[in-house]
């Protein structure tokens, strides 16, 4: 019974090299053996490519053509226009290019501040619930609820609570506290970027509380009872023991944290619909408003390749100073 | 080492504040999902006028939200099954054998973490289109198209997060169980899946909740009959009314199962989590 593979196990075409070492099996299946790997990966890369990949690559080609509502029912007529595409994206005098730039920089500024706020809101709740006191369970599922709520249940009650005549925030700063002499718009105009901010944050920050959480736990106890033996105060020890020991989940934080919130859809589309306010304009509810709204996919998937170019360098990067920044504390 | 006074005080303020700011969304969700129409058509009031369970019968009616609720459950449900399942054969594959090509296939996954759905969602739904038109195959609209696009989000990062987990389970336990004569396969679903429970819900937990939330392809890739909560809910503002009480109960109702069900989990989706991001 020392079979190796299953029985569908036909030797695959990439099979071929790749020498396994140990002859811990007597049977033939050693061709078995080595196309087993890529047996158990079929089926993701079969997904993969198919979800991925040649969307891709045919994002890639729609951004060279000319592709208006006209040719949507049969894209591949459409007609080729090189880089026109890209030119009226990054033309930054005209329209269109102006509107994506301030979309970026929007989508720069909102995205920096969410990210910041979640991670110092979650790592100080973290931090103050280490130790156990009364109802601190109850307290973290509590905190844990924004982050399992449905976006849209969760997006729809801010939405409630932001409304111009009957909405809670309203009421509370003009009606109970006097704060604003009238009640303010929050969904449209410059105030909607504070409104945006606030639903991410209220929606991320648990996920850095959880992330945190668990990364204190792999911090080991002597470091403090060492500490507090130096006459280490409790502040002291978090900023001497605390971060830095947190440093390598933070970098993985940090960085999904900053992909999700730059890439984020589901919370700006409900708060503000199709089309968002200029002072929230996120580059994912514009590029959907390019595609679909204004029926130029051509200028959409331009802009959405410039996107994915620019994430690519920032994660690239991060990733260099990062392992760079490991490399040099380990020695 | 007793903590000095400062922290305490600090930690109650900050505690204390942080709890109103997460509350006080939830407690509008259920309040005023038990007012009358009038209370949350009019100045926003804290309390109340009148407690009536009228908007949980009514939201039932007012749109076909029954249909929506199921329509979620099986895309969202077989997008989870579709994903955890691909994903342990894949992480397997990376975790326990070594062979070429792995590299560039975990740099790969990886990395599709990183693109915005909005990247996917013209192509796909040209994609959709397309087939429709060639083959006379309803992809666009469908629940099974639907489905295929919500594996671009939950694939990767099952694939990302399953791998540093099973890298957590011991060697030693399948290559015993292979000494004892089980297959690769054998070994894997008798040991090594076992082992990796908690991260394999940790998976399903996290697939399934982006699924049941997600909003841009839903909005897009549905029609009447295959629509998901996430954009029927929008059928209770209407041009001459918002029925704000119907929204939050039917907000309210959407989310128990979820967040009830995280809740319950969410001890196996830390350990997870950091057994994938730590590594």
């Amino acid at each position: 019974m020392t079979t190796a593979a299953p029985a569908e196990a036909a030797p695959h075409k990439n099979a071929s090299g790749s020498a396994e070492q140990t002859p811990r099996f007597r049977r033939p299946g050693r061709i078995r053996r080595i196309a087993l790997p890529y047996l158990l990966l079929l089926p993701a890369l079969i997904l993969e490519l198919l979800v991925h990949l040649v969307p891709m690559v045919i994002g890639i080609v729609m951004s060279f053509k000319e592709l208006t509502q006209f040719y949507i029912r049969d894209w591949g007529t459409a007609p080729w226009t090189g880089l026109s595409n890209y030119q009226v994206s990054v033309d930054f005098d005209a329209p269109v290019g102006e509107a994506l730039l301030h979309s970026f920089f929007v989508t720069i500024a909102f995205t920096l501040l969410s990210v910041g706020l979640c991670w110092l809101i979650g790592t100080a709740a973290a931090i103050y619930m280490q130790d156990t006191f009364r109802g601190r369970g109850l307290l973290r599922a509590l905190f844990l609820v924004p982050y399992a709520l449905p976006v849209y249940a969760a997006v729809i009650t801010w939405v409630f609570m932001f409304q111009h005549d009957n909405g809670l925030v309203n009421h509370v700063l003009h009606d109970q506290l006097g704060i604003t002499d009238k009640p303010s718009f929050w969904l449209i105009g410059d105030n909607s970027f504070v409104a945006l901010l606030v639903v991410s944050v209220w929606k991320g920050w648990p996920f850095a509380f959880l992330i945190v959480m668990a990364g204190l736990q792999n911090i080991p106890k002597e470091q403090y009872e060492a500490a507090a033996l130096d006459g280490a105060g409790m502040w002291q020890q978090i900023r001497r023991i605390t971060l830095p020991s947190l440093r390598p989940v933070n970098q993985v934080l940090v960085l999904v944290l900053f992909l999700w919130t730059f890439n984020d859809f589901n919370t700006p589309y409900v708060l503000f619909g199709r089309t968002a306010p200029q002072a929230a304009d996120l580059i994912s509810v514009h590029i959907y408003q390019a595609s679909f709204v204004t029926w130029n996919f051509g200028t959409g998937s331009a802009m959405s390749v410039l996107l994915l170019l620019f994430l690519l360098v920032v994660t690239g990067v991060y990733l260099l100073l990062t392992s760079r920044g490991r490399k040099t504390a380990d020695v | 080492m007793a903590p000095p006074r400062s922290y305490y005080w600090s930690r109650r303020v900050f505690l204390t504040l942080l709890t109103g700011f997460v509350l006080v969304p939830v407690y509008v969700m259920v309040s005023s999902s038990l007012k009358p129409l009038a209370d949350v058509s009019g100045e926003f009031r804290w309390l109340p006028s009148e407690l009536t369970i009228r908007p949980y019968i009514d939201i039932w009616s007012t749109i076909p939200l029954a249909r929506y609720f199921v329509n979620s459950l099986i895309v969202a449900g077989a997008a989870t099954v579709c994903s955890v399942v691909i994903a342990v054969f894949a992480a397997y594959a990376v975790s326990r054998h070594n062979f070429r090509g792995k590299r560039v296939f975990t740099v790969t996954v990886l990395s599709t973490q990183m693109f915005p759905g909005i990247l996917f969602l013209l192509p796909l739904f040209l994609i959709y289109v397309n087939i429709g038109n060639a083959t006379g195959i309803a992809l666009f609209g469908s629940r099974g198209g639907l489905i295929l696009t919500y594996l671009t989000f939950s694939l990767p990062f099952s694939i990302w997060m399953l791998i540093g987990y099973l890298d957590s389970v011991p060697r030693d336990l399948d290559e015993a169980a292979m000494v004892d004569g089980c297959g690769p396969l054998g070994a894997l679903f008798r040991v090594v899946v076992p082992a990796a429970i908690p991260g394999i819900v940790a998976v399903a937990v996290y697939a399934f909740m982006t699924a049941w939330g997600e909003v841009l392809f839903a909005s897009v890739m549905t029609n009447d009959t295959t629509r998901t909560l996430a954009v029927g809910l929008q059928g209770y503002s209407t041009l001459n009314n918002v029925y704000w009480n119907q929204i939050m109960a039917a907000s309210l109702v959407v989310s128990v199962p979820v967040v009830a069900g995280f809740l319950l989990l969410q001890r196996y989706l830390v350990t997870g989590l950091t057994a994938g991001a730590v590594k």
